[in-house]
Parts: C-alpha cells; sequence; structure tokens
C-alpha cells in the first residue's frame, strides 16, 4: 500500500531535527506538524511574519490578526515572537532556517522545482516559495507520486515554470523517499508493500543506486 | 504640531489620488489590509493604477473591491490564487500582472524607503523571474538584481497610532505594513485606536511618526479568510 497523506506527512515529521527553525508549506506538508516525534523540539516558522506557530485555536480563541502562510486562524505559543515581512525573509534567504518542506507539481532529477503556475491555466502566484527553496538550508518535497493523470511528477526535466533551479535535496512521495543525487534520484526507502519495480514503473527520471 | 489626522478616509485621500498612479498596500491575505482607504479609493473613481501589494484580497473584499470596478490596471504581488475575478481578468488580457517572489516584493519596499535602488538576491535566479534581469556573481553564487520601489501613495493599516503618526501593529497583521509605511512618497494609515499622544511605549514603536503623513481612525470588519479551529 503506497502511503497516504497522513502517512506521507508522519514520514515528513521524521525529517525534523530537534532544536531546529522549520518553515511548513501549505497543503499537505501543512500535516507535517501533526506528526513531530515525541523528544523533538522545532520552532515552526510563518512567513508572514511569526516565529512560534501554535496549533489551530478553539473557537472562543479565534483572533483575525493572527493567520498562517496559509491564511488559516492559529495561536501563539510563549515562545512566540512577530516580525514584518522583509524580517521574515532576511531569516529564510539568510540562511537562519533549517528546513522548508513544501508541496510540489513537478521535481526534476536535478533537483529542478515546479508548483507555482501552469500557463493558461492556472495563475496563483509563487508565494514565498522561490525565496524558501532559495535561501533555506534544506528542501524537502512532500507530494503524490503521479499526477491527477497518472504520469510521473519525478522527471528528467521539468516541464512547468521553475520555483528554483537544482534546490531540492529530498523528494517524499506516496511510494517512497528519493535523495537529488548525482547522475538523478536514488530511492532511500520504499512505503510498505511497494516494489522497487512499481516505483521504476511510475517513475520518470532517472533512479541511480 | 503639523496636524496629521483626518476624520475619514476619503478627507485623508483629499488632492492625493489621480490617474494612472502607483499604490502600494500594507496586508497579508485580508489580514492588516487597510479597509476603509481602500473602500475610499473605489469611491473616488480614480483608474489606471498600478498596485503593489502581496495579494489582490478577495472578489468582494480588501483589494478586490478596485478589480471588480476595473480601476487596477496592473498588479504587482506574490500570491493572488484566492481571487477569481483576478485569475478571470487577466487571463483574459484586461489586467496586467507582475509575479514577485514573497520575500523579493517586501525587499523591494524597505529598499525603496531606505533609499537603496535596487539589490541582489538568489530568489528567483534560473526562474521566469530572472528573465530580462542583470545577473552577477558573487563568491560563485549567481544572484539577481531587483529594484527599490518607491510609489505615489502607500496604504495602511496598524492596531493603535497617536496624532504624530507612530504606529504600533498588532500580531501577524504587521506583515508588510511596516515596509510599504517606508515606500511612499506620501503615506496614509488607518488604525483601530487612536491613542492620546505619549500613550505609546517609545520603545515599542514599529512605524516611526516620520513615515506617516495623514492617518485616521477607522472601523474595521477584519474579516477571515480561512476559519480553523480545534476542540478545546
Amino acid at each position: 500500500m503506497p502511503w497516504d497523506r497522513n502517512q506521507m506527512a508522519a514520514r515528513a515529521a521524521e525529517e525534523l531535527k530537534d532544536g531546529t527553525y522549520v518553515n511548513l508549506g501549505i497543503g499537505i506538508p501543512t500535516l507535517v506538524s501533526n506528526y513531530i516525534p515525541e523528544g523533538v523540539d522545532v520552532t515552526l516558522q510563518s512567513e508572514n511574519g511569526m516565529l512560534g506557530m501554535g496549533p489551530f485555536p478553539t473557537e472562543e480563541d479565534i483572533d483575525a490578526d493572527l493567520i498562517n502562510a496559509g491564511k488559516q486562524t492559529i495561536t501563539e505559543l510563549d515562545r512566540t515572537s512577530y516580525f514584518n515581512s522583509a524580517d521574515s525573509f532576511a531569516m529564510i534567504r539568510g540562511g537562519h532556517i533549517a528546513l522548508s518542506i513544501l508541496g510540489a507539481m513537478e521535481v526534476s532529477e536535478e533537483g529542478d522545482l515546479a508548483n507555482w503556475m501552469i500557463p493558461g491555466k492556472l495563475v496563483k502566484g509563487m508565494g514565498g516559495a522561490m525565496d524558501l527553496v532559495a535561501g533555506v538550508k534544506r528542501v524537502v518535497i512532500l507530494m503524490d507520486h503521479a499526477n491527477k493523470a497518472g504520469e510521473s511528477k519525478l522527471l528528467k526535466s521539468c516541464s512547468l515554470p521553475l520555483t528554483g533551479k537544482k534546490v531540492v535535496n529530498r523528494i517524499i512521495t506516496s511510494l517512497g523517499v528519493f535523495d537529488v543525487v548525482d547522475g538523478g534520484l536514488k530511492v532511500v526507502e520504499i512505503a510498505p508493500d511497494v516494489t522497487m519495480d512499481e516505483i521504476k514503473a511510475k517513475t520518470e527520471a532517472t533512479l541511480v543506486d | 504640531m503639523a496636524k496629521k489626522t483626518y476624520a475619514d478616509a476619503s478627507q485623508a485621500l483629499e488632492g492625493l489620488l489621480f490617474d494612472g498612479m502607483t499604490i502600494a498596500a500594507g496586508g497579508f491575505g485580508l489580514c492588516g489590509i487597510p479597509e476603509n482607504l481602500i473602500t475610499a479609493i473605489r469611491d473616488s473613481g480614480v483608474k489606471d493604477l498600478t498596485v503593489y501589494s502581496n495579494n489582490a484580497g478577495v472578489d468582494d473584499f480588501g483589494l478586490g473591491v478596485l478589480l471588480q470596478t476595473k480601476q487596477v490596471k496592473k498588479m504587482v504581488s506574490s500570491y493572488v490564487g484566492e481571487n477569481a475575478e483576478f485569475m478571470r481578468q487577466y487571463l483574459s488580457g484586461e489586467l496586467e500582472l507582475e509575479f514577485n517572489p514573497q520575500g523579493t516584493l517586501a525587499e523591494r519596499m524597505r529598499a525603496g524607503g531606505a533609499g537603496i535602488p535596487g539589490f541582489y538576491t538568489k530568489t528567483g535566479v534560473g526562474t521566469l523571474v530572472a528573465e530580462g534581469k542583470e545577473t552577477k556573481e558573487f563568491d560563485g553564487v549567481t544572484y539577481v538584481l531587483e529594484r527599490g520601489i518607491v510609489v505615489d501613495l502607500a496604504i495602511v493599516k496598524a492596531w493603535k497610532g497617536d496624532a504624530h503618526g507612530n504606529l504600533v501593529y498588532r500580531k501577524t497583521a504587521r506583515n508588510f505594513n511596516p515596509l510599504v509605511a517606508t515606500c511612499g512618497k506620501t503615506t496614509v494609515a488607518e488604525v483601530e485606536e487612536l491613542v492620546e499622544v505619549g500613550q505609546l511605549e517609545p520603545d515599542n514603536i514599529h512605524t516611526p511618526s516620520v513615515y506617516v503623513q495623514r492617518l485616521i481612525k477607522g472601523d474595521h470588519e477584519k474579516r477571515i479568510e480561512q476559519r480553523t479551529t480545534r476542540v478545546a
């Protein structure tokens, strides 16, 4: 069985290192905060201007002035600080954030990432994703292995406009975990009951040993 | 003390608006947006605007109201995914759009306000964003030159302000507002609470008064885009 979204998020949570500052993207990456391992203390950055993001509020605690980068209402913690958007991206661009976990439309075997637009169709924008991939120390992508048409999202080269070139370190999909290495993608973990043959059949990118 | 306070948003904008002007607006999503000033700009009928703002509001709130009335010629934003009318106008060619990475947009405002005409950043190198722009290598890494922004009018929303124009923001409603406040030839602020001079703690002022030329006390709907909760 391939991993479902929650299992993917739980696997991604294993990437979190104790004592680090981490930025989680919108979508499946947001779920990662539900699976932070026991004994691992991470501080979540929200690029709209907050370090130390807490869980969703109870109905009584909803505050219109307190949202995350996905525009969801959230809460603060005793460690929380607030700052403006330029300071927020100074942290990101300046390499002070250890890890970003982001969603993607396409990833290439060289670590190119496309996740912000489909020309003529979907025009949403990159938000903070281009700054994150350019600035944080490590970039992990969390996405389904195939798109809705069943085609591999791990490609030899991206067809969509890029978010960043050679920026991805690791990809966690529904089928397994892949590292970007010289010459292609290296399979570092396979989801339960998924075979290497299945991965080979469903992956366009070059797989290396 | 020069008089900076005005009775309402329309009066605060008197003499500042003209067709074809550039405007920068604070806010992230619908959080910390200058709602009253946006409404007054709509009511003025000023058109052919170029608007610098991280987002474009939703169809019927925030900067979305200026799109409904077709007063905006061009938007410069990082993310416009919540606005269907925006998407429609853009895809049909009625509206120009320049995407800036969020950190680049923030830094462009900061730089413009600080008298810095351009800066180099790694963000966007090798993507559409860097096309046609000068690049330069520093220590073996390629950076792209981005320009500072100075606009005709900056509009911001703060939590508290005093008659001098000192401003304090609240929680994540701060976002782009302090940067926007610095990059306007004229900056107009709207606050939830106009407090007595001397009531704001000098150590805790986010936007010092020099950046603010006019201000009003507004009433704020503070609409929430994504109401997410947990069970207590």
